[in-house]
């Protein structure tokens, strides 16, 4: 493998590195820190994916002319439509079970078979596309042989952008520390006198938008399908649980770690065989660290 | 200040609290003795909000708090410290006083706190799971006083404590209660610690009130033949 190939596939790495740790910062949240079992989350991520779709196709025919901008639009609109999808979600289903995650479990499962359907009806069985803006067609040149599509650097940079807001959002600010105190200990919080239902739709709902941030930048890589959300549920959940329940840092690593793995992999041996090993590999590493890679360790 | 009638609390079909009513005047501090598993801690966590009554009614100030949620109850003037501490263990020592600052503008933690926890200060930015059982009992406290409460409710404060913090824990809270002008109701076995802080006595046995005592004329020996099996 020569030194130019090697840094393309880690930035292709790096690509699938950025949906990846999108979908793993929502459902750290949801499940990691609420210890919600939402399977449903990749079909947020679809959301996400189709709600940027649309916002395109909306731009093409009304107005042609801000196209440019049509895409920042649409992560807006994917953050918003989850973000209310999750609001509405947890205040109808998701409450209810919060004590009894098995059902909670099928339940989600059910919504995401019903929001693929919901998918097929609205958009068709065929997968889409979203043209990509002017000015992140072509690729920078750094070298001879190394070029970096402009589209992936931009959703590298989002995704960055994103997860320094959450990371703010949570450790600085007065709701990250509500959130924080509710997914420690929710009766505890009531008694220290926060409105923990309000925290719990808050922290639902953003996990949410989170996947629906996801699903936008999920476009400039791949066309989007019903089933697309399948496809990263079990990778997102894998993610959560190697990097360490509760730990943003650890979610962080971890996605790396297996977006690397994952691409570095797939070009030394097959795509079912690099899948098998980071299986391995993960099932190996959480034997030694059951907790997880960045656990934090204190009395409970 | 608060006040408590025919309270019934179950657990499925078994009927834990039985009847329960009380006064607790301005400034006074009520502690309900009684062995494990009389229910204590299922009449406390019913008067905050963390278990429902079936029946009864509980009153602060006035205030119907019957279908009151937690936090609304915590908003009106209740203040919990609960059995087993409950601090906040991946949050630090600042962070688990300032979840107890919902309901005020001001979003840095009072400085009487530090001042009548100095180890809290000492300790801010460690996280709260890592504090000693005792350190954490003054942690539980300091989180539950930034509410300003005009009630305070303690389960069992002494459980897992060396004796020696013991004897500053009540010493700190009598101190408090006189500086910050609240009630006091609190539940424990240690009758040493009772005798510190208390005004008034109410044995529970059975989920019903079966003795009561005031500091003047209690009958020690009485108490603790409750408390002895």
């Amino acid at each position: 493998m020569t030194f130019d190939i090697f840094v393309m596939q880690a930035f292709n790495g790096l690509s699938l590195f950025t949906v990846l740790v999108l979908m793993a910062l929502g459902l750290a949240i949801v499940f990691g820190l609420m210890g919600v079992i939402n399977m449903a989350h990749g079909e947020l991520m679809a959301m996400g994916a189709y709600t940027t779709y649309a916002t395109a196709q909306l731009f093409a025919k009304f107005m042609p002319s801000f196209m440019g901008i049509y895409f920042l639009v649409g992560i807006v609109f994917a953050f918003a439509v989850t973000f209310i999808f999750g609001f509405l979600l947890e205040r109808g289903l998701i409450r209810f079970l919060y004590q009894r995650p098995l059902d909670t479990m099928l339940a989600t499962w059910g919504l995401s078979l019903v929001l693929q359907q919901v998918f097929r009806h609205l958009f068709g069985p065929k997968e889409v596309g979203v043209p990509t803006v002017s000015w992140l067609q072509g690729a920078w040149q750094v070298s001879g042989d190394i070029q970096l599509p402009l589209s992936r650097i931009f959703i590298v940079g989002l995704t960055l952008a994103v997860s320094v807001a959450v990371y703010l959002l949570l450790f600085k600010t007065r709701w990250g520390l509500r959130i924080r105190a509710v997914t420690q200990n929710r009766a505890m919080s009531g008694a220290a006198g926060i409105n923990t239902e309000r925290v719990d739709a808050m922290s639902f709902a953003l996990g949410c938008g989170l996947a629906g941030i996801a699903g936008s930048s999920f476009t400039m890589l791949a066309s989007t399908g019903p089933v697309t959300g399948q496809q990263y549920i079990v990778d997102t959940f894998i993610v959560v649980v190697f990097g360490g329940v509760e730990s943003l840092l650890g979610t962080f690593a971890s996605a790396f770690l297996i977006g690397q793995m994952q691409s570095t992999l797939e070009y030394l041996l097959s795509g079912s065989m690099a899948k098998a090993t980071i299986l391995l590999l993960v099932i190996v590493a959480l034997y030694f660290r059951p907790n997880g890679l960045f656990a934090a360790k204190v009395r409970r | 200040m608060l006040s408590v009638s025919g309270l019934n609390v179950f657990y499925g079909d078994s009927h834990v609290v039985r009847n329960v009513s009380f006064e607790l005047a301005t400034g006074e501090t009520i502690a309900i003795m009684g062995r494990n598993g009389m229910g204590k801690t299922t009449l406390l966590k019913s008067l905050i909000g963390l278990l429902p009554a079936r029946s009864g009614r509980v009153q602060l100030d006035g205030n119907e708090l019957n279908r009151a949620r937690t936090y609304e109850r915590v908003a009106k003037g209740m203040g919990f410290v609960p059995q087993g501490r409950m601090i906040f263990p991946y949050l630090t020592v600042e962070e688990n006083i300032l979840t107890g600052m919902e309901n005020s503008i001001d979003r840095t933690v009072p400085g009487y706190i530090y001042e009548t926890f100095p180890v809290l200060l000492e300790m801010k930015a460690r996280r709260g799971g890592n504090l000693s059982g005792g350190q954490q009992q003054q942690l539980a406290i300091a989180r539950a006083m930034v509410t300003n409460p005009k009630v305070l409710i303690l389960d069992e404060p002494t459980e897992g404590i060396q004796p020696s913090i013991i004897k500053d824990i009540a010493r700190t809270l009598n101190r408090l209660k006189v500086e910050r002008g609240f009630s006091l109701l609190v539940s424990e076995q240690v009758l040493s610690f009772a005798m510190e802080v208390a005004d008034r006595f109410l044995i529970i046995e059975k989920g019903e009130f079966v003795y009561e005592a005031s500091k003047a004329t209690v009958d020690t020996a009485k108490i603790h033949a409750f408390l002895t099996i």
